[in-house]
């Protein structure tokens, strides 16, 4: 056996033996943990699979051990993630800091920031969010406004940030600042981490579609945030910005696959579309369901064509460019076809009659339209592969 | 096993690509149908394939074969699917071929496979009789008599049936059309009595033919597998040949889309390079990701056959569905994006287009693989 299919074994065995049954069940309305100081447990068996995958160092399984990761191998995570789709484990917890500003910091940060931030982080004590767009910069990103100026030690940050998703309870905002005017947009912007604690900040809810969220409007009123928290250089920090975007991309893709939207479409149409054996009794839906289970499937396809390639130290660019787009489109539609399989089950909004997970697919068909905006929309990803893959002209 | 080619597998593909541009263009596909070839491919170029080992590439060692796998195959078929190299290899290597190593008795296999190998005997599937590909719906009959069987009926749109020296025929030997169980695997000399074949030019200029048989006698040596146990040997066959059929497509596909790029690129209109407009980027990039998409899965297919794996047949239907929806996706944008000179007979674009829907009919559409992933998949 190969040391990877040892690994296999194990992991398989551990997770079988650690990951509490109902921790194998999708999770519903706002049973995901948001992992930092102030995340509360809505049932002993969360607080238990959280703590065990935390002390695995699993939160983060590709970091290096002494910042708390896991220190696994690119192969390896990605046998630890296919074990954990496989047994359809929740995630333990969710925290942008681990998807995001860990893998940049470990690329740019100084020492001082790694040892602060990063340990924290992986075990899940350190909340974060993600402050780039504002009401006029969103996929045009690089105009963005929100200030910095430099005073002694400190920037002084004054502005507003907007679709802050988890701003009311994370810890740290790593976000875009101008710290220099003149020269093109791209110049001038500067990544620092900001503690939401800070005097001068206030977080406004936003209400979605789906209803209430944790998106929020963060305002900044002469915000002091010591130059120490500036990420990458000064004025340069578009650049640690787009390497934070592709890390952004690649959660976004793997998002579908975490066994995180509750209800799944196949279950779901068979459950109330079926007949007996579990066959879907219309030919249309059927050939609907079918098509879109391959979509996910040739996605999960592309994606292990992805690990091999990048193990065999090819360019995967070009494939990796395609994901974002395949997995946000596949999802969406996905749920307008389980909406409409529930028929007038599947619009209800409070309505005690109604199946559980009817009520969680109307909430994650309305939640699955972001799925195309935030990240990079699907246009921008057509964009980018237009140019950047394909070569075609301005 | 990865689901990637590896170096060898890289290899062949690199001179299989140098050997069809060479030997095998677009151009030769317009030549054979201008001249209305009786044959509908390049014999000489099919001598050279046989040289080259390619008839050889998934066969046993033990009966001269190269163990070389199907991904190596796959990595011919591909680059055929290119040019529209039309040469026998599909029908003969992975229809004739595949159902004499998966169903052949020692002596069928021992006699066959070398001769298959060195090119001596080309072969043909007789399966369809309908309109779409169903295999349970076969209806010609093959009757016991005198220890062999006589076969009565009908097959169409028989690919190189009508150069074929040998037919696989998928016929009935008990039971009703529709009924899965009941068909039985004959080999049959395509010359033998009370076999007519009509040639059918195909839209793509290939080589097709219906073949009727009127009381065709043969052995109790000519069953290959077992009397009414066919359904699944077939399905064995027809999965590998699916595979191998989706990763031609993947080639023509690649190479269509290519033409299409470089011609948004190219033409001006309006001052600036039609390849600047939004809207034909993001369908060129929507072709992209179809295109990685189909790749992956005509890879893990591939792949499944290699390593023997039971997920087979579901990546068969996802690998031959997919690239059906692919492939029209791209054939149908080639045509539009190049104007009205993608209308003209001129450009090759209109080859793939027909060659394309070929392809997507053969073996199952992408409605019928969709239909048989999810029946596979228990819904
Ligand atoms: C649920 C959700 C969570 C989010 N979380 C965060 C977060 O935590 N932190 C954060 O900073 N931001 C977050 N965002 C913001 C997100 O990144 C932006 O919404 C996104 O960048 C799009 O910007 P916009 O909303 O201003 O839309 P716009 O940029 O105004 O786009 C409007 C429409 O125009 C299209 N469009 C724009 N430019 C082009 C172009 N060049 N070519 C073709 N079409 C174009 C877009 O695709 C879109 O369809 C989140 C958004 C959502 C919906």
């Amino acid at each position: 056996m190969s040391d990877l299919d040892t690994f296999r074994t194990e992991t398989r065995q551990w997770l079988e033996a650690n990951c509490p049954p109902a921790m194998r069940t999708p999770p519903g309305e706002g049973e995901i943990v948001m992992s930092g100081s102030r995340m509360r447990f809505q049932s002993e068996d969360q607080r238990i699979w959280f703590e065990r995958m935390r002390d695995k160092g699993w939160f983060a399984p590709d970091w290096p051990v002494e910042y708390g990761g896991g220190g696994l191998d690119g192969a390896s995570t990605h046998v630890l993630e296919t074990e954990l789709s496989r047994l359809k484990c929740r995630p333990p917890q969710v925290n942008l800091g681990i998807w995001m500003i860990g893998p940049v910091l470990l690329e740019f940060g100084t020492p001082g920031q790694k040892q602060h931030f990063l340990p924290p982080t992986a075990r899940g004590e350190m909340g974060w969010c993600q402050g780039f767009s504002e009401p006029n910069a969103g996929s045009d990103l690089a105009s963005l406004k929100t200030a910095a100026r430099i005073e002694g030690e400190e920037f002084v940050v004054t502005g507003s940030k907007i679709w802050t998703s988890g701003a009311q309870d994370a810890d740290y905002m790593y976000a875009l600042v101008r710290t220099a005017t003149g020269g093109t947009k791209q110049q001038g912007i500067s990544m620092v981490l900001i503690d939401m604690r800070a005097p001068g900040i206030t977080v406004r809810p936003i209400d979605l579609i789906s209803g209430k969220s944790h998106f929020c409007q963060v305002f900044f009123d002469d915000v002091r945030v010591p130059v120490t928290n500036l990420v990458g250089p000064l004025n340069e920090g578009w650049n640690v910005a787009k390497r934070l975007l592709q890390h952004e991309r690649r959660a976004m893709s793997k998002f579908a696959e975490l066994n995180m939207p509750g209800p799944n479409l196949v279950a779901v149409t068979q459950k109330f579309q079926g007949d007996a054996q579990g066959r879907i009794i219309s030919p249309v839906l059927r050939d609907k369901v079918a098509a879109l289970d391959m979509e996910a499937h040739v996605q999960r396809l592309t994606q292990q064509r992805i690990v091999e390639m990048a193990k065999a130290r090819k360019d995967v660019f070009n494939v990796s460019a395609t994901m974002k787009y395949q997995a946000a489109e596949t999802e969406k539609k996905s749920m307008e076809t389980m909406v409409a399989a529930l028929g007038w089950q599947g619009l209800t909004w409070e309505d005690a009659g109604v199946a559980m997970d009817a009520r969680e697919a109307t909430k994650q068909w309305l939640a699955s339209k972001a799925l195309s905006i935030a990240g990079g929309s699907s246009e921008v990803q057509l964009n980018i592969i237009a140019k950047r893959v394909l070569g075609l002209p301005e | 096993m990865g689901i990637l080619f590896d170096s060898d597998q890289e290899l062949l593909a690199d001179t299989a690509h140098g050997f069809f541009e060479e030997h095998a263009p677009v151009a030769a596909l317009r030549k054979l149908r201008d001249t209305r070839d009786a044959l509908g491919y390049q014999p000489e170029v099919w001598a050279q394939m046989v040289e080259l080992g390619w008839t050889a590439i998934i066969f046993p060692e033990a009966h001269g074969g190269l163990a070389f796998g199907y991904k190596g195959l796959g990595a011919v078929m591909g680059q055929g699917g290119r040019t529209l190299a039309a040469t026998p290899l599909f029908a003969t290597v992975a229809l004739g071929g595949g159902a004499l190593m998966l169903g052949g008795s020692e002596t069928q296999q021992a006699h066959w496979l070398p001769a298959i190998i060195a090119g001596e005997a080309r072969f043909a599937l007789a399966l369809e009789e309908g309109l779409h590909h169903n295999p349970p719906g076969t209806a010609l009959k093959a009757e016991a008599a005198g220890g062999g069987h006589v076969l009565t009926g009908e097959k169409h749109f028989v690919v190189d049936g009508s150069f074929a020296d040998q037919l696989v025929v998928v016929a009935r030997t008990s039971g009703t059309p529709g009924d899965v169980a009941g068909l039985t695997l004959f080999l049959v000399e395509a010359k033998a009595s009370g076999i007519t074949r009509s040639p059918v030019r195909m839209v793509d200029s290939r080589a097709a033919a219906s073949i009727r048989f009127d009381g065709v006698r043969v052995g109790a040596d000519a069953v290959i597998g077992k009397v009414g146990e066919g359904a699944a040997l077939l399905d064995a066959v027809l999965d590998r040949a699916r595979v191998c059929l989706a990763a031609e497509m993947l080639g023509s596909a690649e190479k269509l889309f290519e033409t299409t790029v470089t011609y948004l690129k190219e033409r001006v209109q309006f001052d600036v390079p039609i390849g600047s407009f939004q809207a034909l980027q993001h369908r060129a990039s929507q072709m992209f990701i179809a295109l990685e998409m189909s790749r992956s899965a005509v890879l893990a297919a591939l792949t499944a056959i290699d390593e023997g794996s039971p997920q087979l047949s579901l990546l068969a239907s996802l690998a031959k569905a997919k690239m059906s929806d692919t492939l029209e996706l791209v054939s149908n944008e080639a045509v539009q994006m190049h104007g009205g000179i993608g209308m003209t007979d001129e450009l090759d674009v209109g080859l793939y287009l027909k060659r394309a829907r070929v392809q997507q009919q053969l073996l199952g559409d992408a409605s019928f693989h969709r239909a048989r992933y999810a029946a596979l998949r228990g819904y």
